[in-house]
């Protein structure tokens, strides 16, 4: 009697569970436009546009210059670098900046759109988006100062770090007792 | 039902009155007593306590930085909830839960919203699991930090509350092919990480409560991720996203920040399990003993592999190595506390304490971890760290 009330529950459990619970409402695609946000590598997510180093130089100078300086070399301490450093990531003292260390020109474009500036971000329209990251790759040496950058060439552009990564290969310590 | 109700609750209301006149009218004329203060609906703690997070803010955006948590005044594996590390990128934003939407999109069958309500109606579960900011300990290795509030201040430990991601993304129907999630913050940054789906499947939650009550606003609130034992930056706050998706998206967290930087220049990344790691608290740097005779050396530690299996203290410069207690319940990526009864001789020494948790993976010393991955590496240190006793009892990093 008790394990035949015991099936009963437990199947009555498992209905509960094998039925989806109906909550929620369905997404739109409003709902997703207005999150959507996220830049992959291969340029998916990437909006159409265009900027140039020249056109991002004059936002720069006006919205990013307070915290990351005149020439990107930032404010030690407090606002990161975003350019040198090529070649100091096996030194004492690597120095990791977008030109340095960043794998992905994408990230750069998904950054500056979603983060700066950093007291108004997400203020950056798309074409000012890749005039900014433009001039922040120009800085680095990466692309010409009139070189167009849109939702194509963004992508194709090649780090200089673009290989500097592996996949998690801990437990890499060996400890001794 | 209700009109029954209503003539008590009127009296009840005119009693409250009444009671309020009586209050300002004790307010008024003080009469000796020693029956102490007023009941208060939310409670504080004693006026005598003062431990607080040391907050360290990093930029002109308001809220931006770090705080640590008071571990060597702390008891217990449970850290108050006002005491929880923060480390915040762009803020603590004001969410209004009642607008709070979650968005489950991308590769699924069924893109979904949910209101905090419509998630408080799945199926719950509470687990206590530990968060460790993945840049706990930065420079450690090097710069050999006083106190264990500035060597270990960003770990935590709390009980959290919510729903299994599992089900969650099994009411929106996974598509085969989704094998990554874009999971967002609604911070003026819109953080993000990308998580395998893997991790999200097995043991993650979407939480909505902190140590019995709603996430606080520095913790996520109205809802944040959960990776029981993953870096705490991956447990995104104020989460208003999860994108499916069939490839990770390099966000700038994942690639910039939060990847380990080897000798040879290359970086680990996608480093998500915070290893194995203890630390004393009590006797730690800042501290002093009042005189010799016993101490109880206590402390705390953790694996985002599973349980810690064994804690060994050493009280004479790592010379030898005896078992600490464990208190119960040991719970698989949670905080353990662990004791040693010590009697102390009033000579200077050495303390420490190293862990091994259930998959046998043993807590490196700093010259072990030093030797395979550097000084550069940043994140993810969990070196030994020893405490030198000193002989009037005040205590300073070895």
């Amino acid at each position: 009697m008790l394990s035949w009330l015991l099936l009963l529950c437990s199947a009555g459990v498992i209905a509960a569970q094998s039925q989806p619970y109906g909550f929620g409402q369905p997404a739109t695609a409003a709902d997703t436009a207005q999150k959507d946000l996220t830049v992959f590598p291969n340029g998916k997510g990437l909006p159409s546009g265009k900027g140039t180093a020249d056109q991002g130089a004059t936002i720069y100078k006006e919205k990013c210059a307070e915290c990351h300086n005149e020439k990107g070399e930032g404010r030690p301490g407090q606002y990161p670098a975003l350019v040198g450093g090529i070649g100091s990531l096996t030194s004492a003292k690597p120095l990791k900046t977008v030109g340095s260390f960043w794998p992905h020109a994408t990230t750069v474009w998904d950054y500056i759109r979603r983060a700066m500036p950093f007291d108004h971000p997400r203020s950056l329209s798309a074409d000012e988006a890749y005039a900014v990251t433009a001039f922040v790759l120009h800085l680095n040496g990466l692309v010409e100062r009139t070189q167009e950058l849109n939702e194509k060439t963004l992508p194709a552009v090649k780090m200089p770090n673009r290989d500097g990564f592996v996949p998690d290969r801990r437990p890499d310590i060996k400890s001794k007792r | 039902m209700t009109e029954e109700l209503t003539p008590p609750r009127r009296r009840f209301l005119a009693l409250g009155a009444s009671l309020a006149g009586a209050v300002v009218a004790c307010r008024k004329a003080p009469a000796p007593s020693e029956s102490g203060a007023h009941m208060r609906g939310y409670g504080e703690r004693s006026p005598h306590e003062k431990s607080v997070r040391v907050v360290r803010e990093l930029t002109k955006s308001l809220g931006t930085g770090s705080s640590r948590t008071p571990l060597g005044e702390l008891h217990g594996i449970i850290t108050p909830s006002a005491l929880h590390f923060e480390r915040h990128h762009s803020g603590v934003p004001a969410l209004d839960p009642a607008a709070h939407r979650l968005l489950v999109d991308g590769l699924v069958e069924r893109p979904l919203t949910f209101s905090l309500d419509d998630l408080k109606r799945f199926p719950s579960a509470s687990r206590v699991c530990f968060i460790e900011c993945g840049g706990n300990s930065i420079g450690e290795p090097g710069a050999n930090l006083p106190d264990v509030q500035k060597s270990h201040g960003l770990l935590s430990c709390s009980e959290w509350t919510g729903v299994p991601l599992s089900i969650v993304l099994k009411e929106a129907g996974l598509k085969p092919e989704a094998t990554w999630m874009i999971a967002e913050g609604a911070d003026a940054g819109r953080m993000s990480r990308s998580i395998p789906v893997s991790k999200a499947l097995d043991d993650a939650f979407l939480a909505y409560a902190q140590n019995g009550e709603a996430l606080r606003p520095e913790q996520g609130y109205p809802l944040r991720l959960l990776l029981p034992g993953w870096e705490g930056n991956t447990n995104v706050k104020w989460l208003h996203r999860l994108q499916l998706v069939d490839q990770p998206a390099m966000s700038a967290k994942e690639t910039a920040n939060y990847t380990d930087l080897m000798p040879d220049g290359k970086a680990q990344q996608f480093t998500f399990v915070m290893e194995a790691r203890s630390v004393i608290t009590r006797p730690s740097g800042g501290q002093k003993l009042a005189g010799p005779g016993f101490h109880e050396i206590t402390g705390l530690a953790w694996s985002g592999y599973g349980k810690i299996a064994r804690v060994e203290v050493s009280t004479d410069a790592g010379q030898t190595w005896a078992d600490a207690e464990l208190q119960a319940p040991v719970l698989s990526k949670a905080a353990v506390r662990f004791r040693y009864p010590w009697r102390w001789d009033g000579k200077e020494t050495v303390i420490a304490c190293r862990c091994t948790d259930e998959t046998g993976y043993l807590q490196p010393t700093r010259d072990e971890f030093i030797a395979v991955r550097g000084l550069n590496s940043g994140y993810h240190y969990n070196g030994i760290k020893p405490w030198r006793v000193n002989a009037d009892g005040t205590v300073t990093h070895a």
